[in-house]
């Protein structure tokens, strides 16, 4: 079939779903870091389109934007399955996976880049749309049920990003007392196997940010 | 039992378009509800709470929204006819690339090319103009972007043209001057029955655009 290559950079919140998928499916394959900054030929050359990461190659094959990478992943190899086998159900998934990328990702990117009136807004718009995720995870061990599955791998990084935009933004975005479930299924997340030591933690996030701050 | 599917939808809209497109290629019996976007029915709010948008695609009682969210559902659940998406996964790959893109730049970039003007509508014709032609380059020699029939990048894409139109009226610019190609897949497209009957009316969307224009000030 091929070997396996993921281009990445290893603190972006999209990268780190691609690694988990593989792994939980143990499929073996080369990491190759990035640098954002400097952009590569290959990078160039696999993803002309967006020039962004995470980019899946397969057997010389490109595959990017992740949401779609963890669907090609999940069809290609059957094991360990991330998305339900029921239609309805999948709908579902890819609703709240797009739902997460597309609100919670945005309007918290939005808040910690933002000030004053338009601030407040994305704020509330985060905070709103954290409770919505927070309402779905409770009564569940994960989204994806007894053991994680595509959502989980999705909203993977938010909660150690989230607590990295409060650090270096002074915002409130992941109140522990406000969204308990979220909190805990964080808690269960970061300790299985493949996940440990594979994510990155706020703390990260900030040391990151402050070298690259002082490199400009 | 015999499947129940309803439709809510807003006529103008390109994302209600790629299921009335998907539902009449695949020959499925469905009610069509139409709503007003400005004025939203309790059913939609119902069948759309978390974001209240069409459309809504309501199989038997159960709502799926987001239109290529909905267009995959369609696609999976009806698969014995017109198949939107190739059987090889990295063939679904690229289809949903694609359709992502289409989603992410077509529409955004159309927004501000009939809602602004001057140096802002310059600059959203050319990367207008820029992604035609990227997504022309991708067509290269195939009839379809699904090969030999329609498929799931050929319906995210055409259910916007009647909305090109607008955009080349209120930008001055003519798509089919930059990518005749491109137009060439236009009139492929519009010779299939479920793309032509799916589309609404060119000069009520004109019309439609023209209300929208004066309800934001623009002019």
């Amino acid at each position: 079939m091929g070997d396996v290559k993921v281009i990445g950079a290893s603190l972006s919140l999209f990268c780190c779903r691609i690694e988990w998928a593989l792994k939980h499916k143990g499929i073996a394959y080369e990491y190759i870091e990035e640098d954002l900054r400097n952009k590569s030929h290959l990078l160039l050359r696999y993803n002309p389109v967006h020039k962004k990461v995470p980019v899946l190659v397969h057997g010389e094959k490109p595959v990017a934007e992740s949401l779609v990478i963890l669907e090609y992943i999940d069809e290609t190899w059957r094991e360990n399955p991330l998305l339900p086998e029921d239609p309805f159900e999948k709908a579902m998934v890819r609703f709240w996976a797009k739902y997460v990328d597309e609100t919670c990702v945005i309007s918290a990117w939005t808040a910690s880049r933002t000030k004053g009136r338009e601030q407040e807004k994305s704020l509330e718009a985060a905070r709103e749309s954290l409770e919505v995720l927070n309402k779905l995870i409770k009564g569940k061990k994960f989204f994806g049920g007894e053991i994680i599955g595509f959502l989980d791998l999705v909203v993977g990084t938010l909660p150690n990003w989230l607590k990295f935009l409060e650090e270096s933004e002074g915002i409130k975005l992941f109140d522990t007392k406000e969204l308990p479930f979220l909190h805990e299924w964080a808690q269960r997340f970061t300790e299985i196997p493949i996940i440990k030591g594979s994510i990155p933690t706020a703390e990260d996030l900030i040391n990151y940010n402050r070298d690259h701050k002082k490199a400009e | 039992m015999a499947d129940e599917v309803v439709l809510l939808d807003f006529w103008p809209s390109p994302f209600g378009i790629r299921l009335r497109i998907a539902l009449a290629e695949k020959g499925i019996v469905h009610e069509y509800k139409e709503e007003d976007v400005w004025n939203k029915s309790p059913l939609l709010l119902q069948m759309n709470p978390v974001h209240k948008k069409i459309p809504v695609l309501i199989h038997n009682g159960k709502p799926v929204s987001e239109s290529l969210i909905a267009l995959q559902y369609i696609d999976e659940v009806w698969n014995h006819k017109a198949p939107l998406l190739p059987s090889d996964s990295y063939l679904r790959a690229q289809a949903r690339f694609w359709a992502d893109f289409v989603d992410k730049k077509i529409f955004e970039i159309g927004r501000q090319l009939w809602a602004t003007k001057g140096e802002e509508q310059n600059a959203a014709i050319k990367e207008f103009l820029n992604c035609i032609g990227v997504l022309e380059r991708e067509l290269g020699d195939k009839p379809f972007f699904g090969g030999d029939t329609l498929g799931f990048v050929d319906v995210t894409l055409i259910s916007h043209y009647r909305w090109f139109l607008v955009y080349e009226k209120f930008g001055n610019f003519s798509v089919e001057a930059e990518h005749p190609e491109f137009i060439a897949w236009v009139k492929r497209c519009m010779e299939k029955e479920s793309v032509s009957k799916s589309l609404p009316e060119q000069e009520k969307v004109y019309d439609y655009a023209m209300l929208l224009r004066k309800k934001f000030g623009i002019e």
